[in-house]
């Protein structure tokens, strides 16, 4: 096949060509960066957060005035009592936030108490001896807590654990060499913790503040004695939907004085879908516009190239009558489409990195690999190239009598 | 003339359905795509309250000290109780109010209807004046309530319909958390979004909310901050409960104050400068003064209350309606350039380039308009599909208004009108001689 023929023939189409240049190169510097949003978020929010999600639930409970410490002690044990009696209740424990929650605390921890800054950020949920088998958190060192040394602790009280659980991500950055359980860390403000257990993993709750550190969390023994409580639920295999009604009208019945609103029992199933939503929302945006714009791209293709096969008739008449074969002319128009979409490809690369660039600079997002620009370039070239199958296969069907006829 | 051009215009549509269905459903697309996404985007990057915007700012101090981390450009987003009440009592400003969000139960006293929380916040009596509150019924409180630590309350116009029926319910009583209040004010469905008074605590988008209480009369009960409260500042423990809680370097209270021209604002910043200079000789902060004034809408952008997703939606659609746009050029260059003949007879016969170029654009407004239609028609689905898309909060705020109905049509026409300048150009250059001669 010739080369100098077809590019002398796109010269006489400059603006066309140009035209489809163009577009193959937007489309895919947009869809390079599409692909890349879309994986970005899918990874995200195919996280595990260490929880057993499917046998899991959250019950938020806000008692009504702000009970004193002693009082609020006799009511949370009375409540923890009251769910665990609950038919289809497996086990419960009452703490202050939870993975995939919107919101909890967070401390700097360091190595010694006249360390100047942090060494990391972690968050910090409360916990009981149950902690563990409640939300099937999997110990890979050292040991859970034991009943006695949990202890109770004021809303406003300064958090000052002795002993703590700490998630494999924490250890591996605080310790790197390994052997977190015996050492010892200091929380906040607090005097010197001693880790005694490490589990495999426990998210972070969800924000852009804690994406940075999303594995990283401390379980600290104590019963948080606040106006407002969350309960997590463990149900046995398939009670959940028993368990979402019955509980909370449990805690109803067992004192009426509290504020369970609607929203404040949630299957861990839906606190997922909460925490994500904008991530799939973004995923599903970017994958439905991918598809339109290469519909519209390959429309775009089909439509040009008709045009000039039917404005080449004559021309593919004469080529066939002094012997050119179907086959040749298909590979004509085939070729030609390869040579722009190479064009439009290249073109397209160097507005793939300068969106990417843009991106990075106004929104953070990461640099693109490079991966996703070959799989672009590919997909490109082979959707122009399918594109262009049926107006050159038109136009290899057009017979040698045409080279004879006036239009 | 321009009714023989539509003329013209639909017998070619006739001739070549096919391509032009294919140019109207592209532009109706890329229209509907790109302006459902800049209806979102609108919403949440709107001015909250257009005609006082540049009157309102946040004052910002340093309570961290730059060997904690906090530069020029991040201090602290709220202030210390301790700060924000020597702002209060200094006065300095025309109006001021310190704000923090609150949550209470509400106690029905009906004795059938259960409790129910309610999202609040405890401010100063100037809040409702500086920011605009528009009301049903009665009024703000005024400041000999502030003073008094009154026992006051202004309620949402949805907690009066809920709790009095939707009357005027000035001077009843509402139970919250055990506490009596003496409703003052039912304000009228005011609920401006962005929430510009509490984007530092991530309420930027939401629900009215359902009351607001003397903040003087929030810190006597001891209720508890449900914002944000980032006690980095503090590098010893801190006295257990509330007073020890409210003398912490803990930073949790908003502040907002208005200042009606340019030398208020210089004074200001001297002001807050010269506050923050005091706590260096008093020995409280053992840093030079780093203190910051922001107006609202630059408050907005500081704290970035545009969520990154709807900025990137925006610009991904652009780009897609740009190639939208390309694409069109293209099938209108093919279109016309088949009718190459048509042209030429047309020039032989009299017609001026100018009339042919003006033909050719009228054809590209009505596929314009056509676009135009049928992006409206998706736009209404894609409505729909917004909180598939973005969270609730922010959805609810995308809708189809007269004016985006009208700027989807004419950005369509535009488009398409655009698109089809250089094919029309193109085709008035046509050679009538040479088209008729190979005819």
């Amino acid at each position: 096949m010739q080369i100098r023929p077809i590019l002398s023939a796109l010269w006489h189409h400059k603006a066309g060509t140009a035209l489809i240049v163009l577009q193959i190169a937007l489309t895919l510097a947009i869809i390079c960066n599409a692909l890349f949003i879309i994986r970005q978020r899918v990874v995200r929010l195919s996280r595990p957060s260490g929880v057993d999600e499917a046998n899991v639930l959250v019950i938020q409970n806000q008692w009504i005035g702000e009970p004193a410490k002693a009082p609020l002690q006799a009511l949370m044990s009375s409540d923890l009592q009251t769910l665990r009696r609950v038919p289809g209740v497996a086990d419960v424990y009452a703490t202050n936030a939870y993975p995939l929650g919107n919101g909890g605390w967070s401390k700097g921890v360091r190595y010694t108490m006249d360390q100047k800054n942090a060494t990391s950020p972690t968050a910090i949920y409360f916990a009981d001896d149950h902690t563990l088998a409640t939300l099937g958190l999997t110990l890979i060192a050292g040991r859970n807590f034991h009943a006695d040394e949990v202890g109770d602790m004021g809303a406003r009280d300064t958090l000052a654990p002795r002993v703590i659980i700490v998630t494999k991500a924490l250890a591996d950055k605080l310790f790197p060499g390994g052997n977190a359980v015996g050492k010892q860390l200091c929380v906040g403000s607090a005097p010197p913790s001693i880790i005694i257990g490490v589990v495999d993993r426990m998210q972070t709750w969800i924000g852009s503040f804690s994406e940075a550190w999303v594995e990283r969390s401390t379980l600290v023994p104590f019963r948080l004695l606040a106006s407002g409580t969350t309960y997590l639920v463990r149900v046995q295999p398939g009670a959940m939907d028993r368990v979402l009604h019955a509980a909370p009208q449990a805690l109803i019945a067992a004192n009426p004085l509290r504020v369970i609103g609607p929203k404040d029992v949630m299957t861990y199933r839906r606190i997922r879908a909460v925490a994500y939503r904008s991530d799939r929302g973004i995923a599903i945006l970017m994958g439905v516009i991918c598809v339109v714009l290469l519909a519209t791209t390959a429309a775009g293709i089909v439509g040009l190239t008709s045009f000039w096969v039917s404005q080449r008739r004559k021309h593919i008449g004469v080529r066939r009558a002094l012997g050119a074969t179907q086959g040749d002319i298909l590979s004509y128009f085939c070729t030609e489409n390869l040579l722009i979409s190479v064009g439009g490809v290249t073109v397209g690369a160097v507005l793939t990195v300068l969106l990417n660039m843009l991106l990075i600079d106004r929104f953070e997002m990461q640099r693109l690999s490079l991966a996703y620009v070959v799989v672009g370039v590919v997909a490109v070239l082979l959707l122009g190239q399918s594109a262009v199958l049926v107006p050159a296969w038109r136009a290899s069907r057009v017979s040698p009598v045409e080279a004879s006829r006036s239009v | 003339m321009f009714g023989y051009y539509l003329q013209l215009a639909l017998h070619s549509f006739r001739r070549s359905p096919g391509l032009t269905a294919l140019m109207v459903v592209i532009m109706g697309v890329g229209v509907a795509a790109s302006m459902t996404t800049y209806a979102v985007f609108r919403a949440v990057s709107g001015n909250p309250l257009p005609d006082k915007s540049l009157q309102l700012f946040v004052p910002q101090i340093d309570n961290l000290g730059p060997q904690n981390g906090s530069t020029r450009n991040h201090l602290s987003d709220a202030l210390t109780y301790t700060d924000a009440m020597a702002l209060m009592q200094a006065q300095a400003a025309a109006h001021q109010t310190a704000i923090y969000p609150i949550v209470g139960n509400v106690v029905p006293q009906d004795g059938t209807h259960r409790p129910f929380a309610a999202n609040g916040y405890a401010a100063y009596a100037d809040f409702f004046s500086m920011f605009e509150a528009r009301f049903e019924y009665g009024s703000g409180w005024n400041e000999s309530d502030d003073q008094h630590h009154a026992g006051v309350i202004v309620i949402s116009s949805q907690i009066n319909r809920q709790l009095f029926g939707g009357a005027n319910s000035v001077g009843r009583t509402l139970d919250v958390d055990g506490h009596d209040y003496r409703v003052v004010g039912v304000v009228d469905n005011w609920n401006p979004q962005p929430r510009f008074y509490d984007v530092n605590n991530g309420y930027s988008f939401g629900d009215a909310p359902d009351y607001y209480v003397p903040f003087t009369r929030a810190v006597d009960l001891q209720i508890g901050s449900n914002g944000n409260n980032n006690c980095a500042g503090s590098l010893k423990p801190l006295v257990p409960g509330w007073t020890g809680w409210l003398q912490s370097e803990c930073v949790w209270v908003s502040m907002w104050v208005e200042l009606p021209n340019a030398t208020a604002v210089q004074r200001y910043r001297q002001f807050l400068s010269g506050y923050a200079s005091d706590q260096q000789r008093h020995g409280r902060f053992h840093w030079a003064s780093n203190v910051r004034l922001f107006n609202l809408m630059d408050w907005l952008d500081h704290e970035g209350v545009v969520p990154p997703e709807t900025a990137v939606s925006l610009l991904v659609a652009a780009g897609f309606l740009l190639v939208c746009l390309v694409n069109t050029v293209g099938l209108l260059l093919a279109k016309i350039m088949r009718r190459a003949g048509e042209i030429g007879v047309r020039r032989a016969l009299g017609a001026s380039r100018g009339e042919i170029y003006r033909q050719f654009v009228a054809e590209a407004s009505v596929i314009g308009l056509s676009g135009g239609l049928l992006g409206l028609l998706l736009m209404a689905l894609g409505m729909h599909g917004t909180d598939l898309l973005f969270e609730p909060d922010i959805a609810k705020l995308a809708h189809l208004s007269f004016g985006l109905v009208g700027s989807t049509v004419l950005l369509a026409v535009l488009a398409t009108v655009i698109a089809g300048l250089y094919p029309a150009w193109r085709a008035a250059h046509v050679q009538p001689s040479w088209q008729l001669k190979s005819q």
